[in-house]
C-alpha cells in the first residue's frame, strides 16, 4: 500500500479491500461483541443510575460515529470535487445511510435512557436537537442521491450539498446551544480525564468504541465495493446495449 | 445585472401567480393558527414570534422553485449561463429579485399579522428588523436549494427537505430576538449572529449555487 491515492484506482481498491475486508470485519465483530458483553454483564451498576448506565456502550459510540461519518463524507466529497476520484465519492455515498442509522440509534438509545433518568423520552436540549438536525441533513443528502439519475451529476451535486450542509450543521449546532439550556451531560470520554467516567466503565467503553469504529469502516468498505460493482455492471450493460 | 433584476421582477409581476402567492400563504397560515391552538390571546401572544417566523419561512419556501425552474424549462438559463455576466452574479440577482417579490412583502405584512396574533407592542420593531435582516438569507439559501434541484423532475418536495434544515440557524436567531424583544431583554447578540449568518450566506452561497447550476447544465 504505497499511498492512499492508490485507492483512487477502483481495481486496486477492490483488490486491497478484498483482502482487508474480512480481517476488519472479524476484528469489528470480535471487539463489538466483546465491548457490549463486557459492558452489559461484567460492569457494576452505577450507584445512582443502576443498570441503565449500560446503554452508554451503545449510545456514545453510535453518536460519535454519527458525527464522524459526516466528517468522513465531507472529506470524501472534497476529494471527489478536487481530484475526481470515483471511489471517494462512492465511499461518501456508502457512508451516508450508516451515518443515518447511527444517528437514529443514538437518538433512540438516548430516548430509552432518558425516560427513566430524565423522566422524558425527548427534551429540546441542544445536543438532542442538533442530532435531530443532523438526521435531517443525512436524509436530505440521501434523498438528493436518489433523485438524480446521472451518477456523475448526482456525485457533484451531493458533494456541493455536503460542503454547504457541513457549514450549516455547525452553525445549527451553536445556534441551538444559544436557543435552549442543556440537560445532556458534557463530554464523558474526553482525553483530559478530569471529569471522565471511572476506569471500570472506561475500558469496556474503549473496546466498544473501537468495535463501532471498525464496524463502520467494514460497512463503508462493503458498501463502497457494492457501489463499485454496481457501476461496473451498469457499464457492462451500456456496452452490451451499444453492441446488441 | 440591473437588467437581469428588472427582467426577473417584470416576469414575476406580469406572469402572475408567483407574486403575492407567498403573501397569501402567510396570511392563511396566520389565520389557521388560532383555529388550531384556540383564541386565547395570552397563548397567541406567547407563540406569535415563532408563528410569524415559521410562516415567513414557509411562505419563502413556496416560491423558491420559481427562481430557476422556469428559466431552465424554456432554455433561457442556458443563454444566461453563456452570457458575459458571471453565473454567481446571476444567482445573486435572482435571489435579490426573489427577496423583493417575496421577502419584502413579508416584512411589510408581518406587523399587521402580528396584530392578529396579539404580538407584544415592544416586539414589533424587532419583528420588522429581524425579518429585514433574516429574509435575504432565506432567499439566498433558497436560491442555492433551487439551483441544486433545478434539473430534477420533481424537485419541489426534495428542495424543501434540503432547504428547511439550512434555514434553522436563521429561524432560531430571528425568533429568539423577537421573543426577547417582547419581554424587553437584551437582543444584541442574537441579532448580530443573525446578521452574520445573512452576510456569510450572501458572500458564499452564490458560488455554491453557481457551481450547482453549472453541474446541472453540463
Amino acid at each position: 500500500m504505497a499511498s492512499i491515492w492508490e485507492w483512487a484506482n477502483p481495481r486496486k481498491f477492490m483488490a486491497w479491500t478484498d483482502k482487508a475486508l474480512p480481517v476488519i470485519a472479524v476484528a469489528a465483530a470480535v471487539l463489538f461483541v466483546a465491548g457490549l458483553v463486557w459492558g452489559f454483564f461484567f460492569v457494576p451498576d452505577d450507584y445512582r443510575q443502576g443498570a441503565t448506565v449500560k446503554i452508554f456502550y451503545i449510545h456514545v459510540p453510535s453518536a460519535m460515529i454519527a458525527i464522524n461519518a459526516w466528517l468522513m463524507m465531507l472529506v470524501a466529497s472534497l476529494i471527489w470535487l478536487v481530484r475526481r476520484h470515483h471511489v471517494s465519492v462512492l465511499a461518501a455515498k456508502a457512508a451516508a445511510p450508516i451515518g443515518l442509522v447511527m444517528t437514529l440509534i443514538a437518538l433512540a438509545s438516548g430516548a430509552i435512557w432518558g425516560k427513566p433518568m430524565w423522566g422524558t423520552y425527548w427534551e429540546w436540549d441542544p445536543r438532542l436537537t442538533s442530532f435531530l438536525i443532523l438526521f435531517l441533513f443525512y436524509a436530505g443528502y440521501l434523498a438528493l442521491w436518489e433523485a438524480i439519475e446521472d451518477p456523475d451529476t448526482a456525485a457533484d451535486l451531493t458533494s456541493v450539498l455536503c460542503l454547504v450542509g457541513s457549514v450549516f450543521a455547525v452553525l445549527s449546532r451553536y445556534a441551538v446551544n444559544f436557543w435552549n439550556q442543556g440537560l445532556h451531560q458534557g463530554a464523558s470520554l474526553s482525553l483530559d480525564k478530569q471529569e471522565n467516567v471511572a476506569d471500570v466503565f472506561w475500558y469496556p467503553a474503549l473496546v466498544s468504541l473501537a468495535g463501532f469504529v471498525l464496524l463502520f469502516i467494514a460497512l463503508v468498505l462493503l458498501r463502497t465495493r457494492t457501489e463499485v460493482r454496481a457501476r461496473r455492471l451498469h457499464a457492462i450493460e451500456m456496452r452490451e446495449r451499444v453492441q446488441g | 445585472m440591473i437588467r437581469l433584476l428588472l427582467r426577473d421582477l417584470t416576469l414575476a409581476l406580469r406572469a402572475g401567480g408567483g407574486f403575492g402567492l407567498g403573501l397569501g400563504f402567510f396570511l392563511i397560515l396566520v389565520t389557521l393558527v388560532p383555529f388550531g391552538v384556540g383564541p386565547n390571546s395570552e397563548r397567541l401572544a406567547a407563540i406569535a414570534p415563532g408563528i410569524l417566523w415559521v410562516g415567513a419561512l414557509l411562505a419563502c419556501l413556496l416560491s423558491l422553485d420559481r427562481i430557476f425552474a422556469l428559466d431552465y424549462e424554456d432554455g433561457s438559463l442556458d443563454l444566461l449561463a453563456t452570457a458575459p455576466v458571471p453565473l454567481e452574479g446571476l444567482v445573486a440577482m435572482k435571489a435579490l429579485a426573489h427577496w423583493i417579490t417575496t421577502g419584502l412583502p413579508l416584512v411589510i405584512a408581518a406587523p399587521f399579522l402580528g396584530v392578529l396574533l396579539h404580538l407584544d407592542t415592544d416586539a414589533y420593531r424587532w419583528l420588522i428588523i429581524t425579518l429585514l435582516i433574516g429574509t435575504p438569507a432565506l432567499s439566498i439559501i433558497g436560491a442555492f436549494g433551487a439551483a441544486i434541484t433545478v434539473g430534477l423532475k420533481r424537485g419541489g418536495l426534495l428542495m424543501s427537505l434540503l432547504v428547511l434544515p439550512l434555514y434553522i440557524p436563521t429561524l432560531i436567531f430571528g425568533a429568539e430576538v423577537v421573543r426577547r424583544g417582547a419581554r424587553g431583554f437584551e437582543v444584541t447578540t442574537p441579532l448580530l449572529m443573525q446578521a452574520g449568518i445573512t452576510a456569510g450566506a450572501i458572500a458564499m452561497l452564490p458560488f455554491a449555487a453557481a457551481a450547482a447550476i453549472r453541474i446541472a447544465l453540463r
